[in-house]
């Protein structure tokens, strides 16, 4: 709108004022398309943490409105914490999460930086057998991990989540990460090898070279573990042990009516990833990014 | 965070080629030294080898093997290929086996129907070189993504339920509209991946190509459709081979808003669902685990045609260009 009234130029060029105009309106469709979409995907899930702050008539009768200090009411969030340990299941979540995610860095990289570094007989069907994992979902073998937990004694614990969650990380983690290895520049481990380190000390050396892979495979790890449902499902269904994404699937389905505080549950299990996701997402779209375009 | 980008995109297919090579004399990039078998590969390795063959290639192997057995005076005895018969000849078993697996079809259609035009869409509009806060609206739309499928479902199953009246008609409750309904929740959950892939194509097109077709006379338009879209149409087919996969194992969703019984009347019961109930059982009838390996060695099967009719139908006909 405001193109029009550039003064010096504005009488003698009529064209250009409606061209400019017209590249105006052409540049504002695609924030109109992304803003409607942009309304699709967040409104929801602005819809649902609004109204879990709001008093049950207000919810119901101007589900739009923000919560103002009269419609206020936090009953939802006091029924969760009194009528379920969720800060308990907090403390599993985080406890499965970050112990895998710390067990797949650490072994991912380990044996990324051997297959990239080293030359050895049977290399090639070593990096084809850890592949092999990213395309056949873990879920199949649900039978024979169940059997298995049930022998070594992990139905119920957090390690033997711990444990399938890595199994299932390793194979992607293991694969982007020889790529990032591979890019490495070798001087700088030649040189470290002249002066006598081992190679031990060289993979340490290497390790904070690779750190945008770490922090990409870091968040993509992390985000299927956190919301997963089927394994503490079928493998830690106890109280004690039981994660977010079960105590709030069992949370809602013992609750159902109870608007506030099924809001306040999903508003409380959906906020950590939430935020997580924002201040990661750079890291997180580069690591989705960078496997797909070569 | 100063740190120089030179290992932003890992590029798998050029080291490779140095690898052939002869003996690495230059201390380039990516020579690396020979050196005969040494402890420290082992010690590098053997952890990472161990759990994934220990936590998932063995059950995923022993599954397989059960799915051969059945349990014959409390003992599991080897039966060939009886559970397979049962499954596809039993009048209720069939008849559960073939709804589910045209239910997963459907599910899967919707993904692919509806994720694609949208996805390419919204990629096309954030890849555009003169957009203003690209960041801002690529993590806003991936928002959805990162939530627990728990999550999702509920949210959805709120907003439509007739409670707050924004939909009248009981979309999840009546057979004919269910299994859409929940498709469509979980494309509205994931449509961040495929944008997000087709985004990184789209940026890496080089400006000389689109600027050989401007000047060639190519408007806008032409330009996407004659050189952008051949350029994505090989993602397109990796998002459709994962998203098959996904959908294929899928469960969270619809055992989340369905429960196990995947309501109403099983119009919405996909293969996960299926596996759960004939695994651990359901109201009257007992659960088998070597009938639940039988379903989940079906779902594998499943999934290898859809990646194999992926790798002949699909990659080899479509070309893909190095950019």
């Amino acid at each position: 709108m405001s193109a029009v009234s550039t003064p010096a130029r504005g009488v003698a060029r009529p064209t250009r004022a409606s061209r400019s105009w017209r590249t105006r309106a052409g540049a504002a469709v695609p924030h109109v398309i992304l803003l409607a979409y942009v309304v699709v995907a967040c409104g929801p899930i602005a819809l649902i943490v609004m109204n879990a702050f709001k008093s049950r008539q207000a919810i119901f009768e101007e589900p739009f409105a923000f919560p103002t200090p009269s419609t206020l009411d936090l009953g939802g969030f006091e029924t969760v914490f009194t009528r379920a340990r969720f800060e308990l299941y907090f403390l599993n979540s985080f406890v499965v999460t970050v112990g895998t995610v710390a067990l797949v860095l650490l072994l991912g990289s380990m044996a990324a930086f051997a297959l990239a570094e080293y030359r050895f007989v049977g290399i090639t069907f070593v990096s084809l057998y850890l592949a092999v994992g990213i395309m056949i979902p873990i879920r199949l073998g649900t039978v024979g991990i169940l059997d298995l937990m049930v022998r070594l004694g992990l139905v119920n614990s957090l390690a033997g989540l711990v444990l399938v969650y890595t199994a299932m990380g390793l194979p992607l983690a293991v694969f982007v990460l020889t790529a990032f290895f591979k890019q490495v520049p070798g001087d700088l481990k030649d040189a470290a090898r002249i002066d006598g380190a081992s190679e031990y000390r060289v993979y340490f050396l290497v390790l904070p070279l690779v750190r945008p892979g770490l922090a990409a495979i870091g968040v993509y790890t992390m985000l299927p573990i956190w919301n997963d449902l089927w394994f503490p499902l079928i493998l830690t269904p106890g109280e004690s042990v039981r994660t977010v994404t079960l105590g709030t699937q069992l949370f809602l389905g013992q609750f159902v009516s109870d608007w506030n505080a099924v809001l306040a549950v999903l508003t409380l299990a959906a906020l950590p990833m939430l935020a997580l996701f924002i201040i990661f997402s750079r890291q997180f779209v580069r690591g989705l990014t960078s496997g797909a375009v070569k | 965070m100063t740190r120089p980008r030179t290992s932003a995109l890992p590029e798998g297919i050029d080291t490779e080629a140095t690898t052939a090579s002869g003996p690495a004399v230059a201390a380039g990039p990516a020579a690396r030294p020979r050196r005969r078998f040494r402890t420290h590969v082992v010690v590098f390795i053997a952890p990472a080898a161990a759990i994934y063959t220990i936590f998932m290639v063995y059950p995923l192997l022993d599954s397989l093997r059960l799915s051969l057995y059945a349990p014959r005076d409390g003992v599991h005895t080897f039966v060939g290929l009886d559970n397979f018969v049962h499954l596809l000849s039993d009048d209720l078993l069939s008849e559960a086996f073939w709804n589910a697996v045209w239910n997963n079809l459907v599910f899967f259609a919707v993904h692919f129907f509806v994720q694609n035009p949208i996805g390419l869409l919204l990629a096309a509009l954030l890849a555009a070189p003169t957009l203003k806060g690209r960041g801002t609206y690529r993590t806003l739309l991936f928002i959805p993504t990162t939530l627990s499928v728990v999550i999702v479902g509920f949210i959805w199953q709120l907003i439509i339920s007739p409670v707050w009246g924004f939909v009248d008609t009981p979309l999840l409750g009546q057979s004919s509209t269910a299994l859409v309904t929940l498709a469509l929740m979980s494309v509205w959950q994931y449509i961040g991946i495929p944008m997000i892939l087709f985004y990184a194509v789209l940026i890496s097109i080089p400006d000389e190509l689109t600027e050989a077709a401007t000047v060639d006379g190519a408007g806008g338009w032409t330009t996407f459709w004659r050189v952008k879209f051949p350029l994505i149409l090989p993602t397109v087919g990796i998002v459709s081979v994962v998203t098959y996969v996904a959908n294929m194992n899928a469960f969270d969703l619809i055992y989340t808003v369905k429960g196990a019984l995947a309501g109403p009347d099983f119009a919405s019961d996909i293969m996960g669902t299926l596996f759960f109930r004939t695994f651990f059982g359901f109201q009257l009838q007992q659960g088998s685990s070597t009938m639940g390996a039988t379903v989940a060695t079906m779902m594998f099967l499943l999934i290898l045609a859809g990646v194999l009719l992926y790798f002949y139908g699909w990659q080899r006909r479509v070309e893909s260009y190095e950019l």
